[in-house]
């Protein structure tokens, strides 16, 4: 599913060249629940927005579906992005001043799909996350739970392969954390394949597989048998 | 319209909606700018229009014919011997009478004399003229009758007054048929001209109107200032027009001292500098609009940085760079479009509350002003938001979203 080679990605600060990723090999099959943990500058951010197609390897190849997805331009990575790809952040970042259904409804929209299909998908998919009462509010009327939920019904409608989520419990209380891990985890379970970036330890072991990352490089990767999988 | 494209203009509109004070304020500069353009050109415009139809009042297919010659026709005996040019004379006008496409002719004396009825007295402008030249005026006597049909050399004592003469002189009492004193001579008021008569160079109001050989008399010289030629038609204006030259070179032993033009010449040149004129005051006001431009584009560059993480957002959601760029350039088109409404909104009750207040000045801005306006209010809305675009489509969007 997901293949890094010899994956480098080199920043310049000044005149200095820092590393951000050195020499990263990574290979990740379909249906994964994958966890990525490590001190913050470890790169574990920039390995994310590569696998997520928004950055780009300095030196490497990297193969999505055995394409290999480095070479594309920018149109065909976009595409890509909208396609295979699913992202849930931090901050969960909604367009303020649309609706929950309207953000769900941005990347089926962005794609150039009809409003007579796009509609239906959105309201499915609003229903699976337990939000279709919430469907016409906006953003700053929902809890944060509410908005990380939304978050996913809009990196899932368009069905991706692989979805990536950048510390999505950071700013949610205990409870709503818990709910969120458990939605992601329900997709999972249902075949999608799930990268978290986490510091949390105990999020982070719930994954069936766990990276840590220092400096760049990928210091341990474990099956976990002890998974959520076997909760 | 294609689907995509409507969401395009539903995502700008709200996005605009989204942010009031921004929306509001360019709104403003955008309006300014298209309404200035609307109102200047109106304002010049309705010079040129108010020139002409001066100048129509002035009488239809007019030859004006005056002593002196303005050009300079090379070196003859006449320029070596500083000769100066002979005086216009009645008999050149009754001449000029003698073509079958001469409708009627007018000669003209003007001069400046002491008016007075019993004991009030004023200087008044006084118009030597004959009967015609209340038909090539279209003039309209508002009591009793103009100058009377006479030949042009008979000096009679009468007068027509203007209606403010009148009030200033006699008050409210009868003017018809009293005797006035017009420096040494007594004249007996047969008309009262009305207060239409009102055109360029002449108040008719403000004027006293004698035979034309009186105001020789009156002036003591035998030369006229004008003469008014009036064609049978418009075609039969140029042939009019070479008559009167041959026939004065002819009356003035093979000299050509006078000049000769017609309204129309003079209407051409009063248009070409009036709409000039409309066209320079257009663009002095265009450059409000090129200013509204370059708010537009600051302001786009403010709005691009207030959303990188929304760009960046979009990025992630799989919008290529040319679909960044096309949301932001529809996002200031559709300002632009908007502001230009209101501008022309604006404009045009502007220049009606112009005609309200000034009858007389027709302030329509032309179609021509109101189509440049519009289209360079879209045109810089696109260009200036072209940069701030492209900024939005590199965006990096790891760092816009890494915010948290």
């Amino acid at each position: 599913m997901i293949s890094l080679q010899h994956i480098h990605r080199d920043f310049q600060v000044g005149d200095q060249v820092v590393h951000a990723l050195d020499e990263v090999n990574l290979e990740i099959s379909a249906g994964e629940y994958v966890s990525i943990m490590g001190p913050s500058g470890s790169g574990k951010s920039t390995l994310l927005n590569l696998i997520g197609l928004l950055d780009r390897p300095s030196d490497g190849h990297y193969l999505l579906n055995s394409e290999d997805v480095t070479t594309l331009s920018d149109k065909e990575q976009a595409e890509t992005r909208n396609r295979q790809i699913g992202f849930v952040f931090q901050a969960f970042h909604l367009v303020p001043r649309l609706t929950a259904a309207e953000n769900v409804e941005l990347p089926l929209m962005l794609a150039g799909m009809p409003p007579e299909e796009r509609k239906p998908r959105v309201t499915q998919t609003l229903e699976s996350l337990g939000l279709t009462d919430r469907a016409h509010h906006k953003p700053d009327q929902l809890s944060g739970g509410q908005r990380q939920r939304v978050a996913i019904a809009r990196a899932t409608v368009t069905e991706p392969k692989v979805l990536l989520a950048d510390e999505p419990t950071g700013n949610l209380d205990h409870k709503s954390g818990d709910d969120v891990i458990n939605v992601l985890e329900s997709l999972n379970n249902k075949g999608i394949t799930l990268l978290v970036v986490t510091h949390d330890h105990e999020l982070g072991e719930r994954a069936q597989r766990q990276l840590k990352m220092r400096d760049g490089c990928i210091v341990s990767n474990q099956l976990n048998t002890t998974g959520h999988a076997s909760l | 319209m294609h689907p995509y494209n409507r969401d395009v203009s539903l995502f700008a509109w709200r996005a605009l909606r989204g942010y009031p004070t921004r929306t509001i304020l360019m709104l403003i500069a955008m309006a300014i700018g298209v309404a200035a353009v609307v109102m200047l050109t109106s304002l010049g415009e309705g010079a040129r229009r108010y020139v002409t139809n001066e100048f129509a009042s002035l009488g239809t297919n007019l030859i004006i014919v005056f002593p002196g010659r303005s050009e300079t026709a090379g070196v003859n005996p006449s320029t070596m011997m500083g000769e100066t040019p002979r005086d216009l004379t009645l008999d050149d006008a009754l001449a000029l009478t003698r073509n079958y496409n001469v409708q009627r002719i007018a000669p003209i004396n003007v001069g400046a004399a002491d008016v007075s009825w019993q004991n009030k007295k004023r200087e008044i402008a006084i118009i030597g003229t004959n009967h015609e030249m209340l038909a090539i005026r279209h003039w309209q006597v508002a009591q009793g009758k103009f100058l009377p049909e006479t030949d042009l050399d008979r000096a009679t004592s009468v007068c027509v007054i203007g209606s403010k003469i009148r009030q200033e002189l006699f008050g409210p009492q009868r003017a018809l048929g009293k005797w006035l004193r017009i420096g040494d001579r007594r004249f007996r008021v047969i008309g009262i001209m009305g207060s239409e008569g009102r055109s360029i160079g002449v108040d008719v109001e403000d004027t006293i109107m004698i035979p034309v050989a009186s105001a020789q008399q009156l002036f003591n010289t035998p030369s006229l200032f004008r003469i008014l030629v009036e064609a049978k038609s418009r075609d039969a204006i140029e042939p009019v027009k070479q008559f009167v030259i041959d026939t004065l070179q002819k009356r003035h032993q093979g000299e050509k001292d006078v000049t000769v033009v017609t309204q129309d010449a003079v209407l051409a040149t009063f248009d070409r500098i009036l709409g000039a004129l409309t066209y320079a005051v257009g663009g002095i006001a265009a450059i409000s609009l090129f200013v509204a431009g370059i708010m537009i584009m600051n302001v786009m560059l403010i709005a691009v940085s207030q959303r990188t993480a929304e760009i960046g957002l979009l990025k992630a959601l799989g919008a290529a760079q040319r679909q960044i760029v096309i949301l932001i350039l529809v996002e200031a088109l559709l300002l632009s479009a908007l502001g230009a409404t209101a501008g022309l909104i604006v404009g045009q009750l502007g220049s009606m509350l112009i005609r309200h207040a000034f009858p007389l000045f027709p302030a329509y801005a032309p179609a021509w002003a109101i189509a440049t306006a519009i289209l360079v209010a879209l045109l810089t809305g696109l260009l200036f938001s072209l940069l701030p675009a492209r900024r939005a489509a590199k965006l990096d969007p790891v760092t816009a979203l890494s915010g948290r």
